[in-house]
């Protein structure tokens, strides 16, 4: 592990991008910033505008419209930067599967880094991918 | 005074690298106050280093398509320059005071505004329709702002029988006691700590970049080494702020211990007021913000200027 990762991996500005979510997930990434959790203490924050994210939290089934943003924001994201898949329907669509309105899963969309499954997933289950993310970019074998 | 002694002045210890380090600290002294207040543990003490050496260093630089480029990327070094020469003269005149010049108060007055000005220029350049929406509101603030913080000013000027050199407030003080020990000091001690809220951009008059409503306002379009060293520029205004607070009503830093001691207690005190201001309050409109500024805040200062003519 040099430098490089090691300051990366402890200062992770997030940004969240919602793609027609139930508001379900949302509301549990503001759980992961109550005193009962605490992501800041990693040097994890929520940031406004994309251009300052390390990491993009996708929530939502990635519906028709919203493929283009997606696209547009992921290409706007610094380099390096990671995707997280958050929830059932960020990872595969989930009820929406056969929906005409969804076409594609995200991560045929754009590359995805680490999949929190969960409907809605809890926060421990976010805090453990973090760490596994952490893991993956520190060089370790999972 | 060789050149090299100048630059070594401004690059290395009360300026640049000072500053700038300090800065950071006091950046994370905020985040910890703020998380404790909200019962939270908070970031360890390196956070903010590690946050702007992964700016400056690790990640890409996006320029926006239809931004002016030069502006764009200077403008950040421009409010760093400002910002630093503030942090130089600011914290060189506690040894020296003989080292400053007639005026050197209104010197220090015009620098301070180069940072946001830079900011709002660069905001404005960058094409984003909600980057020119925060530098407008940057704008209106600042006009807000200035007045009072102008008025505040003057009556250290008074005290110190309406001198404009920092080095003479300071042997004026040193002298007949601190100016914060008279009525006039302490209208304009409060007056100044409002002016200072607003112009570091703490809560109650963020609404330039109001994070949740206009996603960062004047920051939206600069990212990775231009971001960091608008962050950095941020910093050393945060940390030269109170420290000209601490010469104007305090009487100076002080170097021996029990005097060093006591600087360093009013240093936590000011900055303590700042946060706890910025956690217990919303943020307000900017209307809201210059009717509070040109109304109580200025008559608040025009009354401390009419105590201290009359020598309270």
């Amino acid at each position: 592990m040099g430098l490089k990762e090691n300051i990366l991996t402890r200062s992770i500005n997030v940004f969240h991008v919602s793609s027609g979510s139930c508001n379900n997930c949302d509301i549990e990434i503001i759980d992961c910033l109550t005193p009962r959790y605490d992501i800041e203490r990693l040097g994890i924050v929520i940031v406004g505008s994309v251009k300052h994210a390390d990491a993009m939290l996708c929530t939502g089934s990635s519906n028709r419209l919203c493929v283009p943003r997606i696209k547009k924001l992921y290409d706007e994201m610094p380099k390096p930067g990671f995707v997280i898949a958050w929830g059932a329907c960020g990872c595969s669509r989930g009820l929406f599967k056969d929906s005409y309105n969804t076409g594609l899963p995200l991560d045929e969309i754009i590359p995805v880094d680490a999949y929190i499954p969960g409907c809605p997933p809890r926060p421990e289950a976010v805090i453990g991918a973090l760490a596994k993310l952490v893991d993956k970019v520190r060089g370790k074998k999972l | 005074m060789s050149s090299l002694h100048y630059i070594f002045l401004f690059l290395i210890f009360p300026g640049f690298l000072f500053s700038a380090s300090m800065g950071l600290v006091v950046g994370w002294i905020d985040r910890k106050v703020t998380a404790r207040v909200q019962w939270r543990v908070g970031p360890p003490w390196y956070q903010n280093f590690v946050d702007v050496a992964k700016l400056l260093f690790y990640k890409e630089t996006l320029i926006p398509d239809g931004a002016s480029k030069a502006m764009f990327l200077g403008m950040p070094l421009v409010s760093l320059a400002g910002a630093t020469l503030v942090s130089t003269i600011v914290l060189y005149i506690n040894w020296a005071p003989q080292a400053g010049f007639i005026g050197d108060l209104i010197v220090l007055v015009y620098l301070m505004m180069i940072p946001a000005i830079a900011l709002m220029i660069g905001a404005f350049s960058s094409g984003n329709t909600l980057a020119s929406l925060g530098a407008s509101r940057e704008m209106k603030l600042m006009l807000a702002y200035e007045l009072p913080f102008i008025l505040a000013l003057a009556v250290p000027i008074m005290k110190a029988n309406f001198s404009i050199r920092l080095g003479e407030i300071l042997a004026y003080q040193a002298n007949s006691g601190a100016i914060i020990g008279s009525f006039s000091g302490i209208l304009s001690f409060i007056v100044m700590i409002l002016c200072v809220q607003a112009k570091l951009g703490f809560v109650p008059f963020d609404m330039a970049e109001a994070e949740t409503e206009i996603a960062s306002g004047p920051f939206i379009e600069y990212s990775g080494k231009t971001l960091g060293i608008l962050k950095l520029s941020k910093a050393v205004m945060t940390f030269v702020l109170p420290v000209l607070m601490i010469i104007l009503y305090f009487g100076g830093v002080k170097f021996d211990p029990r005097g060093f001691l006591n600087t360093a207690l009013q240093y936590v005190l000011i900055v303590v007021i700042l946060v706890v201001i910025k956690n217990t309050n919303p943020r307000v409109r900017i209307d809201q913000a210059i009717r509070f500024f040109w109304g109580p805040v200025a008559a608040l200062a025009a009354i401390g200027i009419v105590l201290a003519y009359f020598g309270y």
